[in-house]
């Protein structure tokens, strides 16, 4: 191995302790606690699907609450219906990749911009179809299903839950729930997009005709991305419904769409490096902007603005800025960007 | 028929409305290669800006003489500090731009006007009263809406047809590197073409509040899909096609849910998703709309 690759290597090992660390700290530190952080959680495997499909294949996806709503509503259907919560999960992944795939189809014809277009209608349009009385029988229309105290939920609701003996409170339980199967995803992002179809992924993005003449299958990756970005996403919205016991359409309103690619910008597109940080802002900005003022807007203006000034400045997002600073001092006196 | 007619003239009020918006989104389009996801959440801003100045006592059509200019002035200043950067670099930039605008005003809106619904304009633009043609009642107001888009449009024709303005607005949009040879300064015409676009939007703003009062800091949101379904019906480069595909929409919309009776498709539900809906089919079957012509890359 190179010095350099060794040094990945290792800054890699640290970055990844470091996480696993926090993970470990948030729920006792009072400042985030189980349910923010349960929350961050969810964010954080929304914003790793999206990294998929628009940070390394290139596709602009503004639809991934969309996404989460599939999943969502997919467990409190299932739930409903008698499944335990926990094997819904899978199902929901299952379901929101079956939809995915179904958008990756007509988006093959779309190019970049036309694709943000259709993608933000859709997220905006979301809610409303959920309402739709024609999908009444699945979706309960306008109203939220509610599952507290179904005997398939965890803790029934609120309560206690006992895993192996250990008595936990039901939010301690979501928050290792969310983000066991949160690092679980991310290591199956990560050996994906390191090996063979990460890299074809990547030739789309850069230059479809060149990834075409290599003999990778343009339609067949971009909407295989597009599929595993959106059952990213249904895993993200059915934990999200586990967490409160019900599903409701407000919660998956076109702002958590554009809340999930704030996250994925600010994290880096096309990069792993950044999604906890990227995650913890945009969950933990609105926490922290109360001290400007109490009013709801402010932090979609600072949002916005973040938005504006990292596309500006630093488009790579924080990974870039992690990249940059440990790249050897050489090269970043020698190389102009 | 009269009940056809009147459905009609309901759907031409909203559409007109849409077809400002749809306007703005062509105009930047053809600028600056960049689809502003902001237009709507811009002309809410603007909207209140005249609640403010009416607030404080200048007259609702003054007001409205001064939002257009303060728009004006706020998009081109817009365009040359903040959007300028992004412009000819991947469409994706040029997304992630405009949709942190969209945030970033949706959030001042809410932020500096708080999130009260407020009602405005305090008295009627125009009369309440309605004309009535055959049987059909057209409201005042309908017209007056109507009038004032169709007159916009023609000036705006005419300032880019028969203008030296016009030309260098099309020439540095067509072709920055000549226009720039020939003496246009294409950094200034790029930055009123956000302009335009902003007191257009500032227009739709207003007529949307008048229209459909309150005021409301997201009244703009499924405005601003519509727009999008008018503006891709024209083919998103066409400012014809953007008026044109704006009334269809608007009158489209009104007639199927009047008419609907074998679907049943509860249509306040279903406007959206139908609009989206639209959009997919139009991009799917013609992706340059009605109105765009072919453009042929070479890669």
């Amino acid at each position: 191995m190179s010095r350099l690759a060794v040094a990945r290597t290792i800054a890699a090992a640290l970055a990844f302790a470091a996480s696993i660390a926090f993970i470990l700290i948030a729920p006792h530190w009072d400042k985030v606690g189980d349910i923010k952080g349960a929350q961050m959680g969810t964010y954080f495997i929304a914003i790793v699907g999206l990294n998929i499909v628009t940070g390394y294949t290139g596709q602009i996806s503004l639809a991934q609450g969309a996404f989460m709503a599939i999943g969502g509503y997919t467990t409190a259907f299932l739930v409903t219906h008698g499944v335990r919560d926990l094997w819904t999960i899978p199902v929901a992944a299952l379901v929101a990749g079956v939809f995915g795939f179904l958008l990756g189809i007509p988006a093959l014809r779309l190019s970049g911009l036309y694709l943000a277009l259709v993608t933000f209608g859709l997220a905006v349009a979301m809610p409303d179809l959920i309402a739709w009385d024609k999908l009444s029988s699945v979706t309960k229309g306008g109203q939220s299903i509610q599952l507290f105290g179904s005997k398939h939920l965890l803790g029934q609701g609120f309560n206690d839950v006992t895993v192996l003996g250990h008595t936990t409170s039901f939010n301690r339980a979501v928050y290792y729930l969310t983000w066991a199967i949160a690092l679980v995803l991310f290591l199956v992002a990560w050996l994906l997009l390191r090996g063979g179809p990460g890299r074809a992924f990547r030739a789309v993005r850069d230059s479809e005709v060149a990834a075409a003449s290599s003999g990778v299958h343009i339609a067949a990756h971009k909407t295989l991305a597009f599929a595993i970005g959106a059952a990213y996403a249904g895993v993200a919205g059915s934990l999200l419904v586990i967490a409160v016991a019900f599903a409701d359409p407000q919660s998956f309103p076109a702002k958590l769409s554009l809340t999930i690619l704030v996250g994925a910008v600010i994290a880096g597109l096309g990069s792993m490096w950044g999604v906890l940080l990227g995650a913890a802002f945009v969950e933990f900005l609105p926490v922290v902007s109360v001290h400007i003022s109490k009013s709801q807007g402010v932090p979609d203006a600072i949002y916005g603005a973040a938005l504006i000034l990292i596309v500006l400045l630093l488009p790579a997002g924080v990974a870039g800025l992690l990249k940059r600073a440990a790249s050897p001092l050489t090269t970043r006196l020698y190389t102009r960007s | 028929m009269t009940d056809f007619l009147q459905q009609v003239v309901a759907g031409l009020s909203s559409g007109s409305i849409y077809a400002l918006l749809a306007l703005g989104i062509v105009i930047i389009y053809r600028s600056t290669g960049v689809v502003n996801f902001a237009q709507g959440e811009m002309a809410t801003f603007t909207t209140f800006i005249a609640w403010t100045l009416v607030d404080h006592g200048v007259g609702y059509w003054g007001a409205f003489g001064l939002t257009i200019l303060i728009a004006l002035a706020g998009g081109f200043l817009l365009e040359r500090i903040v959007v300028r950067p992004v412009e000819g670099k991947p469409v994706i930039n040029g997304v992630i731009l405009t949709i942190g605008l969209f945030i970033l005003f949706g959030g001042l809106s809410n932020w500096i006007w708080k999130a009260e619904v407020r009602s405005f304009p305090p008295s009627r633009p125009f009369p309440t009263s309605a004309w009535n043609l055959g049987g059909v009642a057209v409201s005042k107001q309908d017209a007056g809406i109507l009038a004032v888009t169709l007159v916009l449009m023609v000036l705006l024709w005419l300032l880019f047809r028969y203008t030296k303005l016009g030309l260098a607005l099309r020439a540095s949009a067509l072709n920055p590197t000549a226009s720039r040879l020939v003496g246009i300064r294409v950094g200034w015409m790029l930055g009123l073409g956000w302009g335009l676009a902003a007191a257009i939007g500032a227009v739709a703003g207003l007529f949307t509040a008048a229209a459909a009062p309150p005021l409301d800091p997201n009244m703009m949101r499924p405005v601003l899909i519509y727009a999008f379904a008018a503006a891709v019906v024209g083919g998103l480069e066409s400012p014809i096609g953007a008026v044109v595909g704006g009334l269809v929409i608007g009158v489209v919309l009104n007639l199927i849910s009047t008419y609907d009776t074998h679907l049943h498709l509860d249509l306040d539900r279903v406007r959206l998703p139908l609009a989206l809906a639209l959009i997919l089919i139009v991009l799917l079957a013609r992706p340059t709309g009605l109105f765009g012509r072919q453009v042929v890359r070479r890669v």
